[in-house]
């Protein structure tokens, strides 16, 4: 696949840690945080630690979308499902995510709900228009990258005037999660973060620049391919050591200052920011996520259809919170590996592929047969 | 057997009635008529309730599996097809000669027996091109609703040579681990036509029936110490499996795996794994690290294990885990999914 | 963040779509969230969408540059402690 095999080529890598190795300060620590599952996934599947030296700490930050989303949210789709009799349409990774009851989309449907997995939001909105006498019901959620796709299916249910689709809007933003773990109480020991590729196609670099300049971080936004986490790495080893903090991007192919200005006036258009919105790990924080505009009340489905929001609190022995903040390794959770497996995941970084639980269970486990303090 | 009917069944537009199912003269009619006029064969034609086998000189290996698979019909194959060589190689991997199957169906009412027909058709084709004939069957319907169409079970008898002792157990540290052929097609080929998902490529399921493929190499290799076919869950669950039972680890060279360049695509597309999808034509043998060469050139001589393979290696292991030397250079887990592997965005 | 993929585009369908082909698997994708993309270009693909166009040029020049930094790390060979590269 052109622009996606170059960017894994072994021989390359080796080169490139090579390099990095060389450039590492001796006796110097650099702990940075990765902030996009699909970063976390990269790093995990294609053994990219290995190549690394010690020195270099990867620590997975809040960067799964599915795994950010409280128990509360979930049990919301659920009720949706199983009381409104909705056919619910969901992207793959949200079918397993452990709610309360120890429910999940997946066993509702086994209750009854009528679940749908789709690809694109424009599936959900096909099956709306292919089932006139049934309410569906979008749960759709994701990053920056992912809100642009609702958008579009929302300006065309509105523009058709489709009476029977609506969405349960579940969008989280980046920069206030970032903020949050900058802001954390004592300070965060970090020395950089990755920035994520998809993401910043779309918000572009700029909103990064506040946090560099703010909190004295460097911020490397990464493609990714493994070389481009690799370049990324590079570049921030460079700057830390350098004494510097600035917003440089490596995935130069596909993200600019600006970002994609078509998108966000789409995003725009249709939805506006939340007062306040509870994160799993992080609390709640203001204007960090999004709620449908009023001239789209007609597609809220958090408007059409009684589902209160009912926060629940994280299963007690769950430490979802704790490795979603890069406060803990996944291998150090007390239930990890033994209570809560991917067969039986207690918390949702152990559900979605890019938590960072799943990755170190599926693809890490083997390196780390201790338990050890970062 | 012939019953006197006043109408011959509509297998254009016909449906599957509950009657067909009854019991009574309605499904002696299904059953001559459609059933049996495409399988038919000298077991078959008596129509009693079972088939009196011929003595076997040798061991009796039995297997049977459910078939399940939506849709029915799929590039490279369907559901009738599928149920004859699931089982056959389910016989085969054991290392014996398949020779006799079961077939039974469970049909939905109102599926149409044009579809039904198709099928029974396809089955007939593949049990004929394998010479591993259906000998005795059963019809069962079930309200609409109740089936997703038709579910097929296939049992299959075969016969096993003496000093052949094929195990999942069998594996020991530094065997050699082979594949037949490119991994994934068939659950591409199955994602390419779900709905909601769809997309189009080139990729066709790879179901094949793999006795003789199986013969040459034990002919080739008598030492071969595991054979499994890699379906439900991929090779993944595949080469889990087999270090669980031998209480070993094996090591894979990313590199090495053969995958097709739009499986490989597709599975990105989706974010998927090829090792976690099925493959319905594959076989993975683990055999002496001196006997790969043999066994890669027997599997590479026939017409089903050309692309075979080289592509691990067994290794001592407490934890019993499978692990991958990534193309990058790095190393990670291979392990088996908690269920279904499931599109992602993430 | 998310699953997306460079694919190319080898048809342009009415009504703002395309398809794409990825080494033989083609899909119909929207490009509502993009601006003058045609055949031949390369877009980034997620969840059914292209999201931004794939600069073909950029690519280029950092493939370029990571074979430029993992040649000079084969130049430098055994031994000697250069400096890391800029």
């Amino acid at each position: 696949m052109k622009y996606v095999d170059e960017f894994r080529d072994g021989a390359l890598a080796r080169g490139i840690a090579a390099s990095i190795a060389r450039q590492l300060r001796p006796g110097r620590e650099y702990r940075l945080m990765e902030f996009c599952g699909g970063h976390t996934h990269a790093i995990s599947r294609y053994g990219i630690a290995d190549l690394l030296p010690p020195q270099l700490h990867l620590i997975h930050g809040p960067g799964c979308p599915v795994c950010v989303l409280p128990v509360g949210r979930i049990d919301q789709a659920i009720r949706l499902a199983l009381e409104h009799e909705v056919i619910l349409c969901s992207y793959g990774d949200a079918l397993r995510v452990p709610a309360s009851d120890g429910m999940s989309l997946l066993r509702a449907r086994g209750r009854g709900a009528e679940l749908r997995m789709v690809y694109s939001p424009l599936d959900a909105l096909q099956l709306a228009r292919a089932r006139p006498g049934r309410e569906v019901v979008f749960l759709a959620l994701g990053f920056e990258t992912t809100t642009p796709p609702t958008a579009v299916a929302l300006r065309q249910a509105r523009a058709e005037g489709i009476a029977n689709f609506s969405v349960l809007c579940n969008h989280v933003l980046t920069p206030p999660a970032m903020r949050a773990i900058l802001e954390a109480p004592g300070g965060v020991a970090l020395d950089g973060f990755i920035g994520p590729a998809h993401v910043s196609t779309v918000i572009g670099s700029a909103p990064y620049v506040p946090f560099a300049r703010e909190f004295g971080k460097p911020v490397v936004i990464a493609g990714f391919e493994p070389l481009d986490v690799l370049r990324a790495i590079q570049m921030l080893v460079a700057q830390i050591d350098a004494g510097r903090a600035e917003v440089e991007n490596e995935f130069t192919r596909a993200v600019g200052l600006e970002g994609n200005r078509k998108a966000q006036a789409l995003v725009a258009e249709v939805f506006a920011l939340r007062e306040a919105f509870e994160w799993r790990g992080l609390g709640t924080l203001l204007h960090s996520a999004l709620r449908l505009r009023p001239e789209f009340a007609a597609f809220d489905a958090e408007r059409r259809f009684a589902v209160p929001y009912r926060g629940v609190p994280d299963h007690k022995a769950c430490e979802c919170a704790a490795v979603l903040r890069g406060d803990r390794r996944p291998q150090d959770c007390r239930i990890f590996g033994t209570a809560c497996t991917p067969d039986h995941p207690v918390g949702a970084c152990m559900v979605s592929s890019e938590g960072a639980c799943a990755a170190h269970y599926s693809y890490g486990r083997f390196r780390a047969p201790s338990r050890s303090s970062a | 057997m012939k019953i006197p009917h006043t109408r011959p069944l509509n297998l254009r537009q016909g449906k599957v009635e509950m009657a067909h199912g009854a019991g009574g003269r309605a499904m002696a009619q299904l059953v001559d008529e459609l059933f049996a006029r495409e399988l038919g064969n000298a077991w078959l034609a008596p129509g009693d309730d079972g088939a009196r086998l011929p003595p076997a000189r040798g061991r009796l290996v039995m297997s049977t599996d459910a078939h399940v698979v939506s849709p029915l019909f799929f590039p490279g194959g369907d559901i009738g097809c599928l149920a004859v060589h699931g089982t056959i190689n389910d016989v085969a991997v054991m290392g014996a000669a398949p020779r006799w199957l079961a077939a039974s169906f469970v049909l939905e009412e109102g599926f149409p027996l044009a579809e039904l027909a198709r099928i029974v058709a396809s089955m007939a084709t593949a049990a004929r091109a394998a010479d591993v004939p259906v000998v005795t069957g059963d019809t069962k319907v079930v309200e609409r609703g109740k089936a997703d169409g038709v579910f097929i079970t296939t049992t299959g008898v075969g016969v096993l040579a003496e000093g052949i002792e094929l195990s999942g157990a069998n594996a020991g540290a530094g065997d050699a681990v082979i594949v037949s052929g490119p991994i994934g097609d068939h659950g591409m080929a199955i994602m390419s036509v779900r709905e909601h998902l769809a997309f189009e490529s080139p990729i066709v399921s790879d179901t094949a029936a793999l006795h003789g493929l199986i013969g040459a190499l034990l002919a080739a290799v008598p030492a071969t110490r595991v054979l499994r076919d890699p379906t439900r869950g991929g090779l993944a669950a595949t080469l889990n499996e087999i270090a669980q039972q031998s209480r070993v680890g094996i090591v894979l060279d990313e590199a090495a795996l053969p995958v097709r360049p739009a499986v490989a695509a597709a599975c990105e597309l989706l974010g998927l794994d090829p090792l976690d999808i099925a493959c319905e034509g594959r076989v993975v043998a683990i055999c002496p690290a001196a006997q790969a060469a043999s066994a890669l050139a027997a599997l590479r001589d026939h017409a089903l294990g050309g692309e075979a393979a080289l592509i691990g290696e067994v290794v001592a292991d407490e934890r019993r885990f499978v692990q991958m030397q990534t193309r990058f250079g790095g190393r990670r887990m291979v392990d088996w999914l908690a269920g279904d592997a499931l599109p992602r965005i993430c | 963040m998310c699953l997306a993929i460079p694919a190319r585009v080898v048809a342009l369908v009415d009504g703002d779509e395309a398809v794409v082909d990825l080494d033989g698997v083609r899909k119909r994708i929207s490009l509502a969230l993009v601006e003058e993309v045609g055949v031949g270009d390369y877009v980034i693909l997620h969840v059914g969408f292209a999201l931004q166009k794939l600069d073909q040029a950029e690519a280029e020049a950092t493939l370029a540059l990571l074979r430029e930094i993992a040649a000079a790390e084969a130049g430098q060979g055994a031994g000697d402690d250069g400096e890391a590269a800029a």
